[in-house]
């Protein structure tokens, strides 16, 4: 066991010692493992990257929240089947709550209206234009992930009253405000006085689409009387129990109906859309980039084995009389063929560093050239390459290792 | 002085015979060439006692190489039986065979055979880490072995750094290192000058006078003529084993 222990030692010595002397060719055979671990851990990072960003986007949405609306969220390809349904009322809202406070066991939460448009917002000589004006009840600030940094939401009694308050996001506050307080002050929305009094705390973007900061949420009824009352709408439901998410559905599908009047055969004409959906979507893209990325990483890395095991057995061919002498010195097949396969995993290892290093560098070239793009490197890609790195190194030194351990050693001592 | 030694060690070994260290019996040793057999040994019957000195001479094609092979546990006999203190060696697989070379045996190479990038002291420690020996006694021993062959201020210098003369130490003192039964060395002054052949020598004979166990094998009459009996090959078979007259003595007299 001892013995194992100082030939495993005296075996990674050599090896060392065998990749200082030779700096050019080892670098250049690590490079194919190099190349190899890169794209692994470029398309881990991605992957990871995609995942941390959707489930930030995705909080947003909410993962206990149903949205009732016109059209389904995925497979757009056949809106003409959606176009001609009846437009989704905020007068559902009410309708819906209605129903849940006089149903006893009832999966969903509360109900909120909501409807939007795109407007501009101005203070003094500041104006922002495109900003996402949202129109709902005091009952969002329950649903949403929205945060006041300073000030609150309006009440109950504001958003019944149609009052003209709002409470704004990071982007309208800094493009407007700059550094100073945004609280009570008067902003005109569309040419209409609206005052401060909440700012929300920074949300990022969706999906890196748009931002989540630049929107300004108002009383519904003000919404209306200032705005459309025939825009588009939709009724956000929240669930009581995200483990019933699917009760929940039946529940609201059940509600809806009513409200819609729909007979038994009829089919719903109405949408009731969740986080899920846009989740199955993304699962595609992730796997179609792993499968592009594991079909490179597989290749390189087998282009870096091929290149480790030739060199393995340029080295066992150099090192024949040494081995030889070895032999003759008491080393062991095992001992002759652990040093040529520390050797190559190695080289393996170095390359997998290497690589991780460089990886390291370019997603940090990245996060810095694209602040929005959610970069994480992770511990587990990291282990992930390195076992990678050997089993490569294994992989590709045993033939040459296990030749060099068969090798008899009065042939080997004789050759030159 | 050094007579007085061996007269007493000689008278001794007149009651007390030394051990066998090799017992060959008949062995011999063909090799497949294409179509044709070659009998690199046709029977060779060889005993060697402790704190023997014997050179192995011959022309090449005599068997001399099959036969220090063979002596050397690099290889194993076609048939015949070969002893090496007492064990049965001649059946023994390789790593079996490796374990002997590696408490048994010290090798001195023509080519030295060092390992180039390794200091002195590591190249000696080698036999030491395939005994499994541990780093501190290993490194101790290492500077004990390297110091008995006079390299005491070299221990740190690579092959490179070393003459051809220190370079044939350090081999030694590598072979030294495990306490083997024989030091088994293979024209051990054929890459040096003359000078430092004789040093070399100088060396061995010191070893045996130490009690070492020594066998040379050579082709040069000059190197054979330091050892106490010297064993003559041709055509694969002894020719000839001979006691040097000068250095007569009784112990190796009663053996041939």
């Amino acid at each position: 066991m001892k013995r194992l222990l100082y030939e495993l030692t005296e075996s990674w010595k050599i090896a060392a010692a065998q990749m200082a002397a030779n700096k050019t060719r080892s670098f250049l055979t690590a490079l194919g493992v190099i190349i190899g671990i890169v794209a692994v851990t470029l398309m881990g990072t991605a992957i990871n990257g995609i995942s941390v960003g959707f489930d930030k986007s995705m909080s947003v949405i909410g993962d206990d929240v149903l949205y009732i609306e016109q059209y389904p969220w995925s497979r757009m390809n056949d809106w003409w089947n959606y176009r001609d349904r009846k437009k989704i009322h905020t007068e559902y809202g009410d309708k819906i709550n209605h129903q849940i406070a006089v149903t006893p066991n009832t999966n969903l939460m509360v109900a909120v209206p909501t409807m939007s448009l795109l407007r501009s917002v101005k203070f003094g000589d500041n104006s922002v234009d495109n900003v996402y004006i949202l129109g709902t009840t005091a009952d969002y600030a329950l649903i949403s992930t929205l945060d006041c940094s300073e000030g609150r939401f309006f009440n109950e009694i504001e958003s019944r009253g149609g009052d003209e308050v709002c409470v704004v996001g990071y982007d309208v506050t800094d493009a407007l405000f700059g550094g100073r307080s945004a609280l009570d002050k008067r902003v005109l929305i569309n040419g209409h006085a609206f005052k401060i009094i909440g700012t929300l705390s920074r949300q990022g973007t969706f999906l890196g689409l748009f931002s989540l900061d630049s929107i300004v949420v108002i009383p519904l009824p003000a919404f209306k009387k200032y705005f459309s009352a025939k825009s588009e709408a939709d009724v956000r439901v929240k669930v009581r129990d995200k483990t019933h998410m699917l009760d929940a559905r039946d529940e609201l599908t059940g509600i809806m109906r009513r409200l819609r009047g729909l007979s038994p055969e009829q089919r719903d004409d109405f949408n009731i859309n969740e986080q899920q959906a846009f989740k199955s979507t993304l699962d595609a893209v992730k796997a179609t980039i792993a499968i592009a990325g594991l079909f490179i990483t597989g290749l390189s890395l087998f282009v870096g084995a091929i290149g480790i095991m030739n060199i393995t057995f340029v080295s066992v061919k150099e090192r024949t009389k040494e081995i030889g002498t070895r032999k003759a010195l008491g080393a062991r097949r095992r001992t002759i063929l652990l040093q040529f396969l520390i050797e190559s995993t190695a080289l393996c290892l170095v390359g997998g560093f290497i690589g991780l290093a460089l990886a390291y560098l370019m997603c940090f070239g990245m996060a810095s050239a694209f602040p929005s793009f959610p970069i994480r490197f992770s511990l587990g890609l990291v282990i992930a390459s390195m076992i990678v790195s050997v089993l490569t190194g294994l992989i590709s030194g045993i033939a040459p290792a296990w030749s060099a351990s068969r090798l008899d050693p009065v042939t080997a001592l004789r050759y030159e | 002085m050094l007579s007085a030694e061996r007269d007493t060690m000689s008278r001794n070994s007149i009651h007390h015979p030394s051990p066998l260290v090799i017992d060959i019996e008949n062995i011999t040793k063909e090799y497949v060439m294409g179509e044709e057999i070659i009998h690199a040994l046709r029977g060779v019957t060889l005993q060697i006692r402790r704190n023997e000195y014997l050179a192995i001479m011959g022309p090449s094609g005599s068997g001399k190489s099959t036969l220090m092979n063979m002596l050397g546990c690099l290889d194993t006999p076609t048939s015949g039986r070969y002893e090496f203190n007492g064990k049965d060696v001649s059946e023994m697989d390789g790593d079996e065979l490796a374990e002997i070379r590696n408490r048994e045996i010290g090798f001195v190479f023509q080519t030295f055979n060092l390992l180039p990038r390794s200091t002195s002291l590591r190249n000696v420690e080698l036999p030491l880490i395939y005994a499994g020996i541990d780093p501190e006694e290993r490194e101790q021993r290492a500077a004990a072995a390297l110091a008995a062959v006079g390299l005491e201020d070299r221990l740190m210098h690579k092959p490179n750094e070393l003459s051809g003369g220190q370079r044939q130490r350090v081999a030694i003192a590598r072979a030294l290192v495990n306490q083997p039964s024989i030091i088994l060395a293979d024209e051990p002054t054929g890459n040096l000058d003359s000078k430092t052949g004789e040093e070399i020598m100088a060396l061995f004979e010191n070893l045996y006078q130490q009690g070492n166990t020594v066998i040379l094998v050579t082709h040069e009459a000059d190197i054979a003529r330091h050892a106490r009996r010297t064993v003559h090959l041709r055509d694969g078979l002894i020719e000839s084993d001979d006691v040097a007259p000068a250095r007569r003595s009784p112990e190796t007299a009663g053996v041939s």
